[in-house]
């Protein structure tokens, strides 16, 4: 019997078969459902979110030193987080098999970057696999840990947004028991101390050498036979794409081993046909290595490097065929994503859009939609943690050039033990002059509402000892920890202006948890407008909440998307709105 | 993309796509199709405008399909069939919800909602263009809106091969059963 999966439920389903034992991950869209999906074979391995992406790679690298097959999973940019921890194993290699799963997102659905993740093999010297469905996603992830003790290195698994997230049909196999391997010290391999280090750097490049010529032969490595004329060497996603684009009697070389390069393989299947493509998404990972081989081919003049492909767009670019499409008079306009109704978030953002004087540094997560129209109350958003020590950074050179300007950083509760901590001690250890904002809404929010080490669940839902943000703030030095709700804008505002006038190192924890938590009960209401009181001042719209609009001008709440926060009521100045209840 | 068929499902996050979709894709597996399933997780859930692509056929290899290629669209929202009218192939079908969401920027004031969306689309395409949300809250729950939209497309696609009420009896929870399978009835019924 097969099974719909999408690309992430296969990975988890692959883990289990493959005999895995201890998997870690920080969730990012589009790797999360890997790890949602794991729970469900507990009885026979351990799964977890931790931290960040490097304590997850180290923990399941730890893992496999230890003697187990080991998983660890992150969005394209949490490799950058743990690209330290992966380097280094790829010198000491590893004990049971151990797999690296970044998931990209070309097109940048819901990333900040179009990064090709395929370079950190390369630049690691490990193996990279690219599975191109959910089926290759289960059966090449067994293969990788194969791969993984064989050439004693860590293993990057390579998905695309449309591999993790599209569902195709999956035939499962039994799951393979596999014993732990003995753990016996062995400091030489272990530890990568610079002479051990320098004594391990040639193993590196030879078992990159063992790997190629295995890859020649290798079964994730493939070739369709066509008639000889048009060959097309491809890998992931885009052989799906290839192959709705080529005529019948194309050949392919499909690529399930990307790094290092099968080039023998390469070089047959190139001499075997008349006109060779390359077909990739993003960069042109392959084709550089296949040209500097001296092999001719067509591939990156002709396809973009921007965005993720389609058919229609690999059509387009490679044989100049236009789509046949419709224009339409009318154009709809852009509906951004924007804070749910109800969002705790929203409060605190709508305070800091009054003040003119202030500069915001921003993070990722819901709260970085507090930078959208009208709220528009974001300076900067970088990544992890920058939120802190970014704003750590303008605030210096504030000072140091003697403009007056007012930093206020802003990260979520998962961002602050993922990496705001650290910036929290850059601020009080080099007195920026940076007031720390912790949005604590008890959840991972934006990915989907996973728990994280303040939220007091683990990834099983089982009660976890929750860390308390102000307590680690307070052990950081803070002296003055405001805690207020955002909902409650003049409580927020009290906080805000306390904490600007400080003269103590001060920090300002928002807290009130996300509506969408499941597990807890919420005191839900609706808004309603008093049509009679209502002068259509447009004040209410300043909170850029969905539910509220203005029909025949006054302002008027949808009933099915509000859930009665007030938070609109709060700012309206003529007593207007009403909560159901009063 | 020989002998394949595309569907592609718009609407804004939270109206209930994905579920629609999942219906879909079982009916067409048990029927021995080969399917692939294609959405977006992340941001756009946030009420932005969000896309689910049905793809089957005896052997299907791309998830995903670009302009000019969906044999039909079905909008929950009506501004949405014209965001993505131009996936639609020239002669493909759209099964359009009449039913208005306002986006943050026009709910802000920054722009208004545009005028004439269903009419341009009747100019271009075969459209069938219904009420679901009065339909499925004249039968107890404006939540059923997304398997009245269904039961539309499913009488567009003249996909009557297929046992739907036992799908979609298998596909929602048993205390929804009754409710869903009304809806399916009524929206099946709303497309001559």
């Amino acid at each position: 019997m097969k099974h719909l999966l999408s690309g992430n439920e296969a990975i988890a389903r692959g883990a289990y078969e493959a005999g895995v034992r201890v998997c870690s991950a920080y969730p990012g869209t589009p790797s999360t459902e890997i790890f949602e999906a794991l729970p469900q074979y507990q009885e026979e391995l351990y799964c977890e979110w931790a931290p960040n992406e490097k304590v997850a790679t180290e923990v399941a690298y730890g893992a496999a030193i230890a003697g187990v097959r080991s998983l660890c999973a992150m969005k394209h940019v949490g490799l950058n987080v743990a690209a330290d921890p992966v380097f280094t194993a790829s010198y000491n290699g590893v004990n049971g098999g151990f797999v690296v799963v970044t998931a990209d997102d070309p097109s940048m659905h819901s990333s900040q970057n179009e990064q090709d993740n395929r370079y950190y093999a390369r630049a690691a010297k490990i193996a990279l696999i690219e599975p191109s469905d959910s089926q290759e996603c289960k059966d090449f992830l067994r293969t990788a840990y194969e791969i993984s003790e064989r050439f004693d290195m860590p293993v990057l698994f390579r998905t695309t947004t449309r591999v993790s997230h599209s569902k195709s049909l999956v035939e499962f196999s039994e799951r393979i028991d596999v014993p732990p391997r003995p753990y016996v010290k062995n400091t030489p391999k272990n530890d990568c101390a610079p002479g051990y280090a320098y004594q391990k750097r040639p193993k590196v490049e030879r078992m990159l050498k063992e790997l190629e010529e295995y890859g020649n032969s290798c079964p994730l490595n493939r070739i369709e036979t066509g008639d000889g004329e048009v060959g097309v060497i491809t890998a992931s996603i885009a052989y799906q794409y290839a192959k709705d684009v080529f005529p019948e009697g194309t050949s392919f070389l499909k690529l399930g081993l990307t790094n290092p390069l099968p080039m023998n393989l390469i070089r047959d299947f190139a001499s075997s046909v008349k006109t060779l493509y390359v077909v990739e998404e993003l960069e042109g990972f392959m084709e550089e290595q296949i040209r500097a081989a001296g092999i001719p081919c067509i591939g990156k003049e002709k396809i973009s490097n921007m965005y993720e492909l389609n058919p229609q767009r690999l059509r387009q670019m490679l044989f100049g065929i236009e789509p046949e499409t419709k224009e339409l008079k009318v154009k709809a306009v852009s509906r951004p994503p924007a804070l749910c109704p109800g969002c705790p978030h929203r409060g605190f953002f709508y305070i800091m859009s009054k003040r003119k004087d202030t500069v915001i540094a921003g993070d990722i997560g819901c709260y970085t939609l507090g930078g959208s129209a009208p709220l528009n109350a974001l300076d900067t958003c970088i990544c992890m943690g920058a939120g802190f020590s970014a704003g750590a950074g303008m605030a210096k050179a504030f000072e140091v050039t003697g403009r007056k300007k007012k930093v206020f950083g802003v990260v979520g509760d998962s961002t602050f033990f993922h990496s705001g901590m650290t910036g929290a001690v850059e601020i009080i250890y080099n007195k920026a002059n940076v007031i720390p904002v912790v949005l604590d809404n008890h959840i991972t929010g934006m990915t989907g509402h996973q728990d994280n080490p303040g939220s007091g669940y683990t990834l099983q839902g089982e009660v976890a000892n929750a860390v308390a943000i102000e307590d680690v703030l307070r052990a950081f030095g803070y002296q003055k920890i405001l805690i207020a709700d955002p909902q409650d804008l003049s409580t927020m505002e009290k906080a805000v202006d306390e904490a600007a006038a400080s003269d103590v190192p001060t920090a300002i924890i928002t807290r009130r948890p996300c509506l969408l938590i499941k597990r807890m009960k919420h005191d839900i209401g609706k808004c309603t407008v008093d049509p009679e009181k209502c002068v259509g001042c447009k004040s209410c719209l300043k909170v850029g909440c969905p539910a509220i609009m203005i029909r025949d001008r006054k302002a008027c709440i949808d009933a099915n998307l509000c859930v009665g926060c007030t938070v609109c009521a709060q700012v309206c100045t003529k007593k207007a709105i009403a909560g159901k209840e009063n | 993309m020989k002998n394949t068929k595309s569907a592609l499902l718009v609407g804004v996050g939270g109206q209930g796509a994905i579920l629609t979709a999942k219906v879909l894709v079982n009916g067409l597996m048990n029927a021995g199709y080969d399917v692939k399933m294609s959405e977006v997780h992340g941001m756009s859930q946030r009420g932005g405008s969000v896309s689910t692509q049905v793809h089957w056929g005896k052997k299907v290899y791309s998830p995903v399909i670009g302009r000019g290629e969906a044999d039909i669209i079905v909008a929950f929202e009506k501004m949405e069939a014209v965001r993505y009218a131009d996936f639609l192939k020239p002669d493909g079908i759209a099964v359009i919800n009449d039913y208005e969401l306002p986006s943050m920027t026009i709910a802000a004031g920054l722009c208004e909602y545009p005028e004439g969306c269903l009419e341009a689309m009747q100019e271009n395409f075969t459209c069938h263009v219904l009420n679901a949300e009065a339909i499925a809250e004249s039968l107890g729950s404006a939540k059923c809106m997304n398997i009245v939209l269904f039961g539309s497309m499913v009488k567009a696609l003249g996909m009557d091969g297929i046992d739907w009420e036992s799908v979609i009896s298998e596909t929602v929870p048993p205390k929804f059963r009754e409710l869903n399978l009304k809806a399916y009835r009524a929206g099946y019924a709303a497309v001559d």
